[in-house]
């Protein structure tokens, strides 16, 4: 009876309640010294603001970019519009790059031939840095949204490949050599050995992917766009309204952030065995 | 009745390893053996000495560069599931639950699912792993991992089980369990073993007839009968003809470092 996961009514030498608000204060996860440091970064940032600290004289307080935010941004259907540009722009990017990435990845990493041939072009272009392809994409592409989006792509195609290719290198030559073994085919050694060897490759590939897609996307908006997040903040600054840099950069902080979720989420769901303990 | 398989018989096999811009490894040379089918084989040598090769060209992963190797005399030419093999670490695909790992091959091999089902049931059930089989490798414990090894190869029902240091990196109790339980496995089915170690104790303690292997280039330079009666238990390791074949193991293992053993 004196089992602590029990819970019979008659239970009362141990009452459940106690136990439950002593665990409450002991949650791990409840950083206080974190919760901390962040009021202070912010009051910090307002006092600088407010006594005019040198290079701060030009910088909103959080208090006026909140007012701001909620004022002119919150209720505006052209700053959710900014979002949902940016969002399909590293959708289209992204996706493409996986979609592109994974099989010539796998192709890298599989075939001598293919390595042999594609492999030197690809490693001359690899260096080259996503943004320096910005002119050229507008010269090439036929319009704006289409460069934007192969920008993106190309910057986490490259990283994505040379992953997966990685990934196919390092399969244990046992788990290929078992199969081979118990009399499986070419294409079911494929599909049910290779092809969930490099899947942590793969989620590897989609972190770094979905992160260098964004630092892409807004630079290139910047550059070479009239619409999404990085266009809005950089609007902030050419038309001298520095709240709505602000405002800016946190959008596309939460962005990035929202995105990372999203791409932890679908990890998850692809390889449940990494998970499960 | 069909007659014991699983005889593998290696003559004067040879094998060198060129890495590039590194010198060649002679790992085999002169290699030659005769494993006797329904034995438990044990080939002992130090680490280095290309035991694991000699266990890959048996499974049919490494071609000899010279020499012929066969199996219930029919040359060995590729991996086939008549020699399955338990690898130093751990093969299991971390991607597939037991039953998937275990029901594999026979899948592979064009078998029914329930068929393949019902054998991997029994299988792990009798290996203590019935209420695993929806687990995934990387939830168990490394005695455990071992045994759904064994049992996702003997679901093949192959003529040699190949075995290259198979409980090196478990603890010592659980390796000692281990051994109990090939032992025990062996006695019973009396299946075609090749089983390779580093170490004497564990060598003694399973076979039947125990291989000495050369430094490399590797290759059989004594063979000693263990005539311990079967069925063994650990005890057995206490007894007198247990030290006498230490002695003589022992002998052998260092007469052979630096001198040619002569056959």
């Amino acid at each position: 009876m004196s089992d602590p996961m029990s819970t019979t009514v008659n239970d009362t030498a141990n009452p459940p309640v106690k136990r439950l608000r002593k665990s409450r204060w002991t949650i791990s996860s409840w950083n206080w010294r974190g919760f901390v440091s962040i009021v202070i970064f912010f009051l910090a940032w307002q006092g600088a603001v407010s006594f005019g600290l040198p290079g701060f004289t030009k910088i909103p307080g959080p208090s006026e970019v909140v007012q701001t935010f909620v004022r002119d941004y919150l209720f505006s259907p052209h700053y959710w519009h900014s979002w949902l540009v940016s969002f399909e722009r590293v959708f289209w990017g992204f996706a493409l790059a996986q979609i592109i990435g994974i099989p010539f990845g796998l192709f890298l990493g599989t075939s001598r031939v293919f390595n042999n041939l594609v492999f030197p072009v690809f490693e001359m272009m690899r260096p080259i840095p996503p943004l320096a392809w910005v002119p050229l994409s507008i010269l090439f592409w036929p319009t704006n949204e289409s460069s934007i989006i192969f920008i993106t792509f190309i910057g986490a195609f490259f990283i994505i490949t040379i992953n997966i290719y990685d990934g196919v290198r390092s399969i244990k030559q046992e788990h290929i050599w078992l199969a081979r073994s118990l009399g499986a085919s070419r294409s079911r050694i494929f599909l049910r050995i290779m092809l969930p060897a490099v899947l942590p490759a793969i989620a590897v590939g989609m972190t770094l992917g979905i992160a260098v897609t964004w630092n892409v996307v807004i630079a290139a908006e910047m550059i070479a766009s009239d619409s999404g997040l990085g266009r809005l903040t950089w609007e902030g600054y050419v038309s001298s309204t520095p709240p709505v840099v602000i405002v800016g950069m946190i959008s596309i902080g939460l962005a990035g952030f929202l995105s990372t979720i999203v791409v932890d989420m679908i990890e998850r769901r692809m390889m449940p065995w990494k998970y499960k303990r | 009745m069909r007659s014991a398989q699983g005889a593998l018989v290696g003559t004067n096999l040879a094998k060198t390893y060129h890495v590039k811009d590194q010198p060649p490894v002679e790992v085999l040379k002169d290699c030659s053996f005769e494993f006797e089918p329904a034995m438990l084989n044990v080939v002992m040598g130090t680490s280095g000495c290309g035991k694991s090769t000699l266990a890959h060209m048996l499974a049919g992963y490494v071609r000899p560069d010279e020499g012929t190797l066969t199996i219930d005399g029919v040359p060995i030419t590729d991996a086939g599931p008549d020699r399955l093999m338990v690898f130093q670490e751990t093969a299991l695909w971390p991607w597939m639950t037991v039953e998937e790992n275990v029901i594999f091959g026979p899948l592979s091999r064009g078998g029914s699912r329930s068929k393949a089902v019902a054998a991997s049931n029994d299988l792990l059930q009798r290996f203590g792993l019935g209420d695993f089989k929806d687990k995934y490798p990387g939830q168990l414990s490394g005695g455990m991992m071992r045994r759904a090894e064994l049992a996702q190869a003997l679901v093949n029902s192959p003529k040699v089980m190949i075995l290259d240091e198979p409980f090196r990196g478990l603890d010592v109790m659980t390796r000692e369990l281990m051994q109990e339980y090939y032992i025990k496995l062996f006695e019973d089915t009396r299946l075609s073993t090749v089983f390779i170690t580093a170490e004497l104790e564990e060598a003694l303690f399973l076979a039947d007839r125990i291989y000495l292997m050369s430094d490399a280039p590797g290759r059989i330079v004594k063979i000693i009968d263990v005539d311990l009666p079967r069925p063994r238990e650990i005890s057995c390791t206490a007894t007198k003809r247990y030290v006498e074949l230490e002695q003589e193991a022992l002998a052998a293992l260092y007469a052979g470092q630096g001198e040619e053993a002569n056959a």
